[in-house]
C-alpha cells in the first residue's frame, strides 16, 4: 500500500473526518493502482468530534468475529479506547473492494492494510497536535484516544483534532510506522469484548431473520421434492383456509447462466402475514410435481459407483514423488481403508432467509449473505435492474459455512416482492433447508498407506472420487486423483 | 385478542389459534432476540420461561400462555444477570444465534439449583444445540455464573 492508497474526505455533514483507503488484495487493482489509474478507497473510517470511531465494516459476521477483529486492528495502530468504537455494516458495493467472506481469508489478506489504516489515522492526528501545540511532531505521542505532549504532559483528545487534521496532508509511506507488536494491546488480547456482546447478550443483533418492515409479508415456498423438477399442477383449497394467508403465487425455476450465479428452485409460494401462516400454507398445498431428470437418482447407488471407481488406478495429479509400489512390497506394515461421505448439508442454525422489497425500478434487500456483491449481480442480471437501484443490506448471519454464499433465497425473495408489489420475507423451513440446499458433493476416498519398522510413513496412495461442485447430479462427472 | 405477558410487559395479540408462542412473540409482538431455528423442539433456539419454566416456544401454543408471565432473552433476572456477565468474561458466542435460548436454559438452572454439578449443566443445557460449538465456553461460564450470583 502506498501514500496514494490512502484517501481523506473532508466537510461531511457531521463535522467528522473520514479516512479511506485501498486495501484490496486483488492482483487486477494493485496493478491499476501501480499504472496511476484513478484510485478508489474501499476502506473507511470515520472520526467525530465527540471521539467516536465509525469503522465501516465490509466482511459479513457469521460468528468467526471479523466486526471484533477488523475493528481492533485499526483501533491497535490508530491507539483508539475502544470504548469509542462502532462498526458499520456496509451494503453490497464494489467500491469496498472484494466482500466475499468465503474461504476464511479475511484476516489473511485484510491484517496489515487494516493496521497500516489506522496508523496512517494515528500519524495524521499526532502531526495535527504538534500543528496546534506548535511543537514537533517528534514530542507527540498517541495514546488511548489522546495525543500526549511527551514534553510537557498535556493531553489533547482525539475529537478536539478533527479541524486540524483536516488541515494536514496524507503521510508519506516512510511515516506511516506500525507499532512493534509487543506493544500490542487489542491484536491477541482478551482485554476487548466482541463488538457485538451486549446485542447477543439481549436478543438485540438483527439477523436476517429479524428485519422487519412496516406491512411486510412473510413467504414459505414449496419446492420439488426432486431436485429441478417442476409444478404440473396445484390446488390451493386447503392453504386459503388458513388464517392469515393472503395469495399463492407460483414461481418458475430460474436456471443460472454456466459457472455463473445460482438461479433458483422455483416452486409455488404462500404468502400470509405472519411466518407461521405461510409455514402452515405451504403445509396444505396439494401439488402435483413433473420430477425430470433426477427422478431415478438413488444416492446409494450412487455411492457404490464412486465406490467402485476408487477401486482402479487412476490420472495421477501432482505432487507425484517416488515409486508407491514398490513402497509398499518394502513395507513392515501395510494399511487401506475405505471412506466415504454422505450429501452433507451446511444447516446453519439460522435457516436461509431473505427479505426484498421491489418498487418504483429500485430493490432493497435484507439478508444474511457471505458475498453480497454476487448477490447484487444476480439479481441485476435476473431482473434487469441497474446495479446502483440495487442495495444489499448485509443482516448478521446466524452461521453460514458457505451455504450464505448462495444468492438462491435471496433470488426468490426478490421474484416474490416483485410479483406482488410488497415487501416480503421468504423464510425457508428447517426441512426446506435440508432438503433443498446445495449439498457438499458425496465422495469415496480410499487411502493406503505402508509403515517401516520404526513406524515411518514409507508410502501414501489417496485416490478421491467426487462430482464437480455446481453439476447437476444427472450430469456428473467423476474426477480421480492418485497423489502418491 | 388475548393478552400475554412478557417480561412485565402486556401485550395485545391476535393469534390464529394453532400458532405457536415463538411466531407471536416475533411476528405479531415484534420481539425478535426468541430465535426460529427448527420447528419442532429439537435444537433449543427458541427457549423462553413460562412462570419460571423453560418452554420452546415454536411448540407451545399461545393459549398455555394466557394469563402466566413469560420471560425472553429481552427480560431479565439476577439469574440472567450473572450468566451476562460470565458470558462477557468468557467471550461465549461466535455467531450467537442459539445463544438467547442458551442463557435461558441456563437461568433457569441457575434459578433452581444452587450449586448445580456437571452433570446437572449437561442435562440442564442438553436441548441447546450451538452450530459454532461453543459448549466448553457456556459450561465454564454458567459455573462462573453460579459464583457470581452467590456474590450478589
Amino acid at each position: 500500500m502506498k501514500r496514494r492508497d490512502f484517501v481523506k474526505i473532508l466537510g461531511l455533514a457531521s463535522g467528522g473526518l473520514l479516512f479511506g483507503c485501498n486495501v484490496s488484495a486483488d492482483k487486477v487493482v494493485v496493478n491499476t493502482l501501480e499504472n496511476g489509474i484513478s484510485f478508489v478507497p474501499n476502506l473507511f473510517i470515520q472520526l467525530q468530534k465527540d471521539g467516536k470511531l465509525t469503522i465501516v465494516v465490509a466482511r459479513s459476521e457469521m460468528g468467526q468475529g471479523i466486526r471484533t477483529s477488523m475493528a481492533s486492528a485499526i483501533a491497535e495502530d490508530l491507539e483508539a479506547d475502544w470504548k469509542y468504537v462502532t462498526v458499520q455494516q456496509a451494503t453490497g458495493d464494489s467500491k469496498f473492494g472484494n466482500q466475499n467472506t468465503d474461504g476464511s481469508r479475511s484476516i489473511r489478506t485484510l491484517l496489515k492494510p487494516m493496521r497500516k489504516m489506522g496508523a496512517m489515522a494515528r500519524t495524521i492526528l499526532e502531526q495535527a497536535a504538534a500543528k496546534k501545540w506548535n511543537i514537533p511532531v517528534s514530542n507527540c505521542k498517541a495514546e488511548n484516544h489522546f495525543v500526549k505532549n511527551s514534553t510537557t504532559g498535556e493531553e489533547i483528545f482525539f475529537g478536539d483534532l478533527v479541524e486540524e487534521a483536516k488541515t494536514i496532508a496524507i503521510p508519506s509511506d516512510e511515516n506511516i510506522i506500525l507499532k512493534d507488536k509487543k506493544e500490542f494491546k487489542y491484536i491477541g488480547k482478551k482485554v476487548i469484548r466482541g463488538i457485538d456482546m451486549e446485542d447477543f447478550l439481549h436478543g438485540k443483533a438483527n439477523y436476517g431473520l429479524d428485519a422487519r418492515l412496516p406491512n411486510m409479508k412473510f413467504a414459505s415456498i414449496a419446492r420439488s421434492p426432486v431436485t429441478f423438477g417442476s409444478v404440473k399442477s396445484y390446488d390451493t383449497s386447503d392453504t386459503n383456509e388458513i388464517e392469515g394467508v393472503e395469495q399463492v403465487v407460483q414461481l418458475d425455476r430460474l436456471i443460472p447462466p454456466a459457472g455463473q450465479f445460482f438461479g433458483m428452485l422455483g416452486g409455488v409460494a404462500v404468502i400470509a402475514n405472519n411466518t407461521w401462516s405461510a409455514f402452515q400454507g405451504k403445509n396444505n398445498l396439494n401439488i402435483e410435481w413433473e420430477s425430470g431428470l433426477n427422478e431415478t437418482y438413488n444416492s446409494e447407488k450412487f455411492k457404490e459407483k464412486l465406490i467402485g471407481r476408487i477401486q482402479n488406478k487412476a490420472k495421477v495429479v501432482p505432487p507425484f514423488k517416488g515409486n508407491v509400489d514398490k513402497a509398499f512390497d518394502n513395507a513392515d506394515k501395510v494399511i487401506e481403508a475405505t471412506y466415504t461421505m454422505p450429501h452433507l448439508v451446511h444447516a446453519p442454525m439460522e435457516v436461509p432467509n431473505a427479505l426484498a422489497w421491489v418498487r418504483d425500478g429500485k430493490c432493497d434487500v435484507w439478508a444474511p449473505v457471505q458475498d453480497p456483491q454476487t448477490v447484487r449481480a444476480e439479481i441485476a442480471h435476473f431482473f434487469g435492474f441497474a446495479i446502483e437501484d440495487i442495495t444489499i443490506n448485509v443482516m448478521m448471519l446466524g452461521g453460514a459455512f458457505g451455504r450464505k454464499s448462495k444468492s438462491d433465497f435471496v433470488v426468490e425473495a426478490v421474484a416474490l416482492s416483485q410479483k406482488i408489489k410488497a415487501p416480503v420475507q421468504v423464510v425457508w423451513t428447517r426441512e426446506d433447508d435440508i432438503q433443498h440446499s446445495f449439498y457438499h458433493a458425496q465422495n469415496a476416498q480410499y487411502l493406503k498407506g505402508s509403515l517401516d519398522k520404526k513406524g515411518k510413513v514409507t508410502g501414501w496412495l489417496h485416490r478421491v472420487a467426487f462430482p464437480q461442485l455446481l453439476l447437476a447430479l444427472s450430469l456428473c462427472q467423476i474426477i480421480l486423483l492418485v497423489l502418491s | 385478542m388475548q393478552t400475554l405477558t412478557i417480561n412485565g410487559q402486556d401485550y395485545q395479540v391476535d393469534a390464529p389459534e394453532s400458532m405457536p408462542l415463538l411466531w407471536a412473540i416475533r411476528d405479531l409482538i415484534g420481539l425478535t432476540g426468541t430465535k426460529f431455528g427448527c420447528g419442532v423442539a429439537q435444537c433449543g433456539a427458541c427457549s423462553i420461561m413460562i412462570d419460571g419454566t423453560v418452554v420452546r416456544s415454536c411448540s407451545t401454543m399461545v393459549s398455555q400462555a394466557i394469563g402466566k408471565n413469560i420471560t425472553t432473552i429481552e427480560g431479565t433476572s439476577a439469574s440472567l444477570e450473572a450468566l451476562r456477565q460470565a458470558w462477557r468474561n468468557n467471550s461465549v458466542p461466535q455467531c450467537g444465534y442459539c445463544q438467547s435460548g442458551q442463557l435461558i436454559s441456563a437461568a433457569e438452572l441457575l434459578d433452581t439449583n444452587n450449586n448445580p454439578t456437571d452433570e446437572d449443566i449437561d442435562n440442564a443445557m442438553s436441548g441447546n444445540i450451538c452450530r459454532c460449538g461453543t459448549y466448553v465456553r457456556i459450561k465454564k461460564a454458567i459455573k462462573e455464573a453460579v459464583e457470581l450470583k452467590k456474590q450478589v
